[in-house]
C-alpha cells in the first residue's frame, strides 16, 4: 500500500496558511521556463522510473525469451527518460544533465505518476501495469507529436513506435493470463486490482498539466480519457476478467509525493553514482 | 514456465529481396507470442525486416542414421556441377 493519502483541497486549503504558503514541494519558479521544465520532469521520470522498475527482472524473468522482452522495454524507455531530461536540465540552466537529474534528485522531486513506481509483484502484475501505463503513455506520445516544443514533439513521434509495441505486447499477456488457467487468471485479476487506483492520476489536469496544454506543448490529458477507458475496458473483457472497481484515487505523484516505494528504488538506482560520484563505464 | 511452452524454430529476413534465414528457435505459449519472443530475442539490433516462425515439431528431418543413403551418393557426381563442364571458347553470354 502507497503510504501517503491523496492530498485533497482541503489539506491545500490548510496549506496554504502554513510558512511559506506550504510550498515546500512546489516547483521552482524563478526561471521562466520553470513549468516547462516541470514537464518535461514528468515525462521524463514516467519513462526513467518504470525503466528502472522492469530492469529489476533482468536474470529473473519467467523465461529467458521475456526477460529480452522486458530489459528491450526498460532499454526504448532509458532512451525517452535520457532526451526528455537532457532537454529538462538544459532549459533549467543550473548545469544539471539528465544524469545529474536522474541520480542526483531525492525522492520529493521526482514527477512521475504513482503507477510506474509501483512494485513489480509477480509476472501478472507487471504485466498488468504495463498495459495500463503504455495504453495511456502511447495515446499520449500519439498526441505528443504535434507539440509546439520540438524536441518533445520529436521524441514523441519515435518513441510512439516504441510504446506502440509495448502497449501490443502487453496487452497479448493480459489477454493470454486473464483467459489462461485458473491461475494465471486469478493473477492477472490481482495485478489489475492493485494497480487500478493510480489510473486516475493519469489524467490529472493541473495547473503545469493545464498551462502545457494551452501553449500547445502538451495537451489535455481528459480528451482521450474516454478513448482510454474503452480500449482498457474492452482488453480486460476480452481476457475474460472482471472491470476492476474503482477505488479511492491515489494522487500526489506529479507533485513529488510518491508512495514507499519510490525511494527504496531509487536506492537501488542511485547508489553507485552517489557512492563514486564521477564513476565512469 | 517456459519449459511448458513448445518450441518455435526461426527465421529472419534481413533485407528486402533476401530470403528468410533460420536464425535458432524461442520458447512461446503460441505464435502470436512467438513472433513477439522471436522479434525481441533476434531482430534487436537491426537484423531484420520480417520474421517466421514455425512449430519445431511441424518440421520433419531427415534421420541422421540414414545419412550415407541419402548423402553419400551425391559426394562423387561432380558433373552435377556446372563448373564440370568446359564451355568451348568464343561462346558468350553463359
Amino acid at each position: 500500500m502507497p503510504s501517503l493519502p491523496p492530498i485533497r483541497p482541503e489539506d491545500e486549503a490548510c496549506a496554504e496558511k502554513a510558512p511559506g504558503a506550504g510550498t515546500f514541494d512546489a516547483p521552482p519558479v524563478d526561471h521562466p521556463n520553470a513549468m516547462l521544465v516541470e514537464y518535461l520532469l514528468r515525462l521524463g521520470d514516467d519513462s526513467l522510473i518504470l525503466s528502472q522498475r522492469l530492469s529489476e527482472w533482468t536474470g529473473h524473468a519467467p523465461s529467458v525469451e521475456v526477460d529480452l522482452s522486458l530489459a528491450n522495454m526498460a532499454l526504448d524507455l532509458i532512451g525517452q527518460a535520457t532526451h526528455f531530461l537532457n532537454h529538462a536540465g538544459e532549459l533549467e540552466g543550473q548545469g544539471r544533465d539528465g544524469d545529474a537529474l536522474a541520480f542526483h534528485r531525492d525522492v520529493l522531486d521526482f514527477r512521475n505518476c504513482m503507477l510506474v513506481e509501483q512494485p513489480n509483484g509477480d509476472f501478472a502484475q507487471t504485466m498488468a501495469r504495463q498495459f495500463l501505463f503504455s495504453t495511456w503513455q502511447k495515446m499520449l506520445f500519439e498526441r505528443l507529436i504535434d507539440s509546439r516544443d520540438e524536441l518533445i514533439a520529436a521524441v514523441a513521434a519515435k518513441a510512439v513506435k516504441e510504446v506502440t509495441y509495448h502497449q501490443e505486447l502487453a496487452e497479448e499477456w493480459v489477454i493470454r493470463l486473464g483467459d489462461g488457467t485458473e491461475e494465471s487468471h486469478g493473477r492477472m485479476q490481482d495485478g489489475l486490482e492493485w494497480n487500478w487506483r493510480f489510473v486516475p492520476e493519469l489524467f490529472e489536469m493541473d495547473r503545469v498539466a493545464g498551462e502545457m496544454a494551452a501553449r500547445g506543448i502538451g495537451t489535455d490529458l481528459q480528451a482521450f480519457r474516454e478513448d482510454y477507458l474503452t480500449k482498457v475496458r474492452g482488453v480486460i473483457e476480452q481476457a475474460t476478467l472482471a472491470q476492476p472497481k474503482d477505488q479511492r484515487p491515489i494522487l500526489g505523484g506529479r507533485r513529488g509525493h510518491h508512495s514507499e516505494h519510490l525511494g527504496h528504488l531509487l536506492c537501488t538506482m542511485q547508489f553507485l553514482p552517489r557512492t563514486y560520484p564521477g564513476a565512469v563505464w | 514456465m517456459s519449459k511448458d511452452w513448445p518450441l518455435w524454430e526461426v527465421f529472419v529476413r534481413s533485407k528486402g529481396g533476401l530470403s528468410h534465414r533460420h536464425v535458432g528457435s524461442v520458447h512461446a505459449p503460441d505464435a502470436e507470442i512467438a513472433v513477439r519472443h522471436a522479434r525481441d530475442t533476434y531482430t534487436r539490433r537491426m537484423e531484420g525486416v520480417s520474421l517466421w516462425v514455425v512449430p519445431s515439431s511441424s518440421i520433419h528431418a531427415s534421420d541422421p542414421s540414414d545419412d550415407a543413403a541419402m548423402f553419400d551418393p551425391a559426394a562423387d557426381k561432380v558433373y552435377r556441377h556446372p563448373t564440370f563442364y568446359n564451355i568451348p571458347d568464343g561462346i558468350t553470354h553463359i
